[in-house]
């Protein structure tokens, strides 16, 4: 072996034993599990068997896959519409505020996720903070009902891995070579043109690597529904939750996982591909 | 009954998968955090000179994987509630208890041993029960609830402003109870009609809540919530205008119990802990403190009568408590019983 793959497997080694130990025997145990019926007392009867496949597709459940699609695709959105302009503003900013504003975006990751659930639980309920403000100023006679609803979902949702997607897009497009901005103007585009023929196609990478993480780790989260949507919205993550620690059918929770780890990795396979193209694309421009 | 978040419970669940280790001389018991005082074994080894270790767990449903998983190995005592027990028992996981070990038997209410899921206590003792009813704002409803129709179809002025437990079997109990079938049921037409009922009910909703419910009637972003009983009087602590009822339906009867593994390697020493929790001042920490009816008699006995004056529902007969149904483990009935709760779960 050369001394060079040697010197990577070494430094590899850590993290691949990590990986394995922590994140592909895992799977595996939920592949495993997935074939399997629940014990009558809970637990797993090993009995092999396709059966909870064919519950999984009951519409009951495909209509849950759907509807935390449908929550987890707008949270995405708004993460993007809010995120892709903060992103442009801060990789625009001089260099010393960059970092203010770096340091500013990842403040809330300080404080734990459950606190900052709660907290928007104090700002948006009917005795919170925001409808005590807004009965205040006099703009509205009756509470809002700002709390336990998909609005209240998709905001925590929002909020939470809002930062991933500024992270993702700073880094794309503080990687923008200024010449290719330069180019554009100079050749008699406004910035309004230059940004949507040259800024957003080069920087579509960064788009794409914030979605993916906004949606997938929306669409797995259990909390947020629970806590912001009172339990009334039930995404898949809540059902695979119910099924191990409540109705105790591991192998069914097991089944269901097995199909978000599924959708989790279609998303991720078409986000490489996109940041593959692109790069393909442009190193087919350079020759 | 006692149940942390269920976030503590994912979060304890990562850290948890390696079990307490094993020893010899030592006995390792399994709560719920804060459900015992805290240095119950500390004085328990000072009386016995035994060695006791506290591994503490979020849920029956993560004591329950990890006994079921290690055959009960490394624990020699677990709390658990009582359809639990049953499954415990019918896993031959729980061992027999020798009554003669345990002479402060004598200290709990004569219907302490009638209990259903474990008669004659042959393999739990139990610990502390309760029913699940109504906790309310007295002085902002209009009037007083008295019927599971109440939460269940809220008069106008209610609406939005209730609350129901999301925990598969309360949440259709509160249904069950509401139409004269069994808290246990899983026939498939008392389902879809509990089902009916609870998505309807789902559209006066305020939210599910299982830990905050509460609160939120402190605060007056609720007026009525379905709560068990020991968990009403947190909110009547911070508000006496709230008060609890049984509605006329009737209840459950919850009941969190002690359980010795069967395969426990000290179970002499593991009675003896049983033993020592039902001595009489041990048992009175759980009113006194965590607001519980416990069937300790001789421990309510000695409870001060100004904390029944102020948290009624603690001076709650046996009688009373032996007339509602106990609940009951599911056994083959839980998958249709538990797709009916995701259907009114994810119900728009």
């Amino acid at each position: 072996m050369p001394r060079s793959l040697l010197r990577d497997w070494i430094l590899l080694g850590p993290g691949l034993t990590w990986l394995a130990l922590l994140l592909v025997a895992p799977c595996a145990i939920v592949f495993f599990f997935a074939f399997f019926e629940r014990g009558v007392y809970g637990g797993v009867d090993y009995v092999f068997g396709f059966d909870n496949f064919g519950r999984a597709f009951d519409p009951l459940y495909l209509s849950i896959f759907l509807k935390s699609a449908k929550i987890a695709g707008l949270a995405t959105l708004v993460a993007l519409l809010i995120g892709y302009p903060a992103a442009y503003a801060i990789a625009r900013a001089a260099p010393r505020r960059q970092t203010v504003f770096l340091v500013l975006v990842m403040l809330p990751f300080w404080s734990n996720y459950l606190i900052r659930t709660y907290a928007w639980i104090v700002l948006l309920n009917r005795e919170g903070l925001i409808n005590q403000a807004l009965t205040a100023l006099g703009l509205i006679n009756e509470p809002l009902s700002l709390l336990y609803n998909e609005f209240a979902v998709v905001t925590g949702l929002v909020y939470n891995y809002l930062p991933f997607v500024i992270l993702a897009i700073f880094a794309s497009i503080s990687r923008l070579n200024p010449e290719t901005l330069e180019a554009s103007e100079d050749l008699g585009a406004s910035s309004v043109r230059t940004f949507f023929r040259v800024t957003l196609p080069l920087t579509i990478p960064g788009v794409a690597a914030g979605a993916v993480f906004v949606f997938v780790l929306s669409i797995g989260n259990f909390i947020t529904p629970d806590l912001l949507g009172g339990g009334r919205i039930q995404m898949v993550g809540n059902i695979i939750y119910d099924q191990f620690l409540t109705a105790r059918d591991w192998p069914f929770g097991a089944t269901l996982s097995m199909m978000l780890i599924g959708v989790m990795m279609i998303l991720l396979f078409t986000q490489a591909m996109v940041v593959r193209r692109m790069q393909g694309d442009r190193e087919g421009a350079h020759a | 009954m006692r149940k942390l978040t269920k976030l503590a419970a994912a979060a304890f669940c990562a850290a948890a998968i390696s079990g307490p280790a094993l020893a010899q001389d030592k006995i390792v018991i399994s709560n719920w955090d804060g459900y015992m005082p805290a240095d119950m074994l500390e004085r328990f080894t000072e009386a016995t000179g035994i060695e006791a270790e506290l591994a503490v767990h979020a849920t029956n449903e993560e004591i329950m994987g990890k006994v079921v998983a290690g055959r009960g190995k490394g624990y020699d005592v677990v709390f658990v509630s009582s359809p639990f027990v049953e499954a415990l028992k019918a896993l031959g996981l729980a061992a027999e208890l020798d009554h003669d070990k345990l002479p402060n038997l004598k200290n709990l209410y004569p219907e302490a041993a009638q209990l259903e899921y474990d008669p004659d206590n042959q393999v739990s003792v139990p610990y502390a029960w309760g029913t699940t009813g109504l906790c309310y704002r007295s002085d902002l409803v209009s009037q007083t609830p008295d019927s599971w129709m109440d939460l269940l179809r809220p008069s106008d002025d209610l609406k939005g402003k209730v609350t129901m437990l999301s925990t598969d079997r309360w949440l259709m109990a509160a249904a069950f109870l509401a139409q004269e079938q069994s808290v246990n049921t899983t026939d498939q037409g008392a389902l879809d009609a509990a089902k009916d009922l609870l998505v309807e009910a789902k559209q006066s909703l305020l939210a599910y809540d299982d830990t905050t419910f509460y609160s939120k009637l402190v605060s007056g972003e609720a007026w009525l919530v379905q709560a068990w009983d020991g968990w009403c009087n947190y909110g009547v602590a911070e508000n006496d205008a709230i008060k609890y009822v049984i509605p006329e339906e009737g209840s459950d009867l919850w009941v969190d119990a002690m359980v010795i593994t069967e395969a426990s390697e000290n179970k002499d020493a593991a009675h003896a802990f049983l033993n020592f929790v039902l001595e009489a001042d041990n048992g009175a920490w759980v009113p006194a403190n965590i607001l519980y009816k416990t069937p300790n008699q001789a421990a309510m006995a000695a409870l001060d009568p100004a904390l029944i004056e102020q948290f009624p529902n603690l001076g709650m007969d046996p009688e009373t408590l032996l007339a509602q149904e106990q609940l009951r483990d599911l056994g083959d009935g839980q998958r249709a019983f538990s797709r009916t709760v995701t259907e009114v779960l994810a119900a728009e």
